[in-house]
């Protein structure tokens, strides 16, 4: 069970700061969510729904020769698109079996469950589940 | 006292509500704290109306060891470094139609804070209509503000007297695959659940979002009395109970039982759901009927 090193840098890079100044750093996040690529963008029905999540999160996970995770939630849901966006930077360009290898609680280690509420952070645990799911079910398909 | 809207003047209790229009002419009136309180706890980084101050209900207004609210001194504390004072007029409004805005008023009701409002069609109205959003915290000079207990009787329920209160009206504004226990989670919050799945025994169903129009603001005294008071049948009713699945969606419907309908001894059960579908030795009703009162 080991963070890909991005994850771990967004890790550190959230514990380095003060709780208060951390809800900031996920709205960084939030406001750098990349655009979906056009193909996903022009076919919304490729977008698997993450129920866990308290607004309409939808993600499509590529994988190649790496792991590239598409996230799109809507402009209202920044804590939803502020979580899509650290495990999609998080994920891009590692191995699928580094991917698979993040532990499930890796959302706990940001140290946001007094900021943001530990029922907020179950949204970004089945986010991350449901990739992880995806990830295992294309690079078994490849 | 806030001078009503006309068109609120239908409601039980007119100058519970404020329009966009009133907020915006208020913006600098030092006696009116307006509050933001979303369910996304993010939205007012995003963006919110200029000088509104944020109250986030799940990490400000809920205790952190107990399930239960912020203790009295923890919530005059609050209050204090809100800025919010005992006398001052507080506008609360947010995401989803108000949603989370009503859950807010209620907590503060049950600390007999009771000069609130909500703003008619909330954060997405105030949006829609172009008016002008800042991402500046605001920064209110702290206040002094008194101690004062919670009252849980008045306004607040609690399992034993959901027990006691079985045969009298009980409104369940879950979604209907909730209440029939197709499912034991909200659509969308399967973090929330319980380990069985349907309604308290006799609770009609009417899902909170009837309340509204789809642009959020509240329906017409008219709408209002049709679901309710014919549908769900509450006319002349003195005593109901409402749940949900944290006490967040009956939130809503206690301000409009309350407030819109002025119906007296509307009490809000927040343990709802996730309580009575995981208490022991209680009875729950599957299927889309109400069910009969259980046996004592």
């Amino acid at each position: 069970m080991t963070l890909t090193p991005a994850l771990q840098r967004t890790v550190d890079d959230f514990q380095a700061m003060e709780e208060g100044d951390r809800l900031q750093l996920l709205l960084e996040f939030a406001d750098e969510l990349p655009e979906l690529p056009q193909r996903y963008a022009d076919h919304p029905d490729l977008l698997e729904r993450v129920a866990e999540c308290q607004s309409p999160v939808f993600l499509f996970v590529e994988v190649d020769e790496r792991v590239h995770v598409h996230a799109t939630a809507p402009a209202e849901s920044p804590t939803t698109r502020g979580f899509a966006s650290i495990l999609a930077q998080g994920l891009e360009g590692a191995s699928a079996d580094e991917a698979l290898a993040v532990p499930t609680d890796m959302p706990r280690l940001l140290g946001l469950d007094r900021v943001v509420s530990p029922l907020r952070l179950r949204g970004m645990a089945g986010m991350l589940g449901r990739i992880q799911r995806q990830v295992r079910e294309r690079a078994a398909a490849r | 006292m806030t001078e009503s809207e006309p068109r609120f003047a239908e409601y039980a209790a007119p100058d519970r509500l404020v329009s966009t229009a009133w907020v915006a002419a208020h913006l600098d009136d030092p006696d009116v704290v307006i509050v933001e309180s979303d369910e996304d706890v993010l939205l007012y980084e995003v963006g919110h109306i200029p000088g509104a101050v944020k109250v986030d209900w799940h990490t400000e207004l809920n205790d952190p060891v107990q399930r239960d609210y912020i203790s009295a001194e923890a919530f005059a504390d609050l209050l204090r470094r809100k800025g919010i004072g005992r006398d001052s007029t507080v506008v609360f409004y947010g995401d989803k139609a108000n949603w989370w805005a009503t859950y807010a008023l209620w907590v503060f009701a049950l600390y007999g804070h009771d000069r609130t409002r909500i703003m008619d069609g909330g954060r997405d109205a105030w949006i829609a209509e172009g008016r002008e959003l800042t991402r500046e915290p605001a920064r209110r000079p702290a206040v002094d503000v008194p101690v004062v207990e919670r009252d849980d009787r008045t306004l607040r329920a609690f399992r034993d007297d959901v027990l006691a209160h079985l045969g009298r009206p009980l409104v369940d504004v879950r979604s209907p695959e909730e209440y029939s226990g197709e499912r034991t989670t909200a659509p969308a919050y399967p973090e929330e659940g319980a380990l069985r799945a349907g309604h308290i025994p006799t609770a009609a169903s009417v899902p909170w979002g009837r309340a509204v129009n789809e642009d959020g603001t509240f329906r017409s005294r008219a709408e209002l009395e049709a679901i309710y008071l014919d549908g769900a049948g509450l006319r002349g009713a003195d005593d109901v109970i409402a749940y949900c699945r944290i006490g967040e969606r009956s939130s809503h419907t206690w301000f409009v039982l309350t407030h819109l309908l002025g119906l007296p001894g509307v009490r809000n059960y927040d343990g709802s759901w996730t309580e009575w579908g995981s208490l022991v030795g209680v009875p729950i009703a599957v299927g889309a009927e109400p069910g009969e009162v259980p046996a004592r």
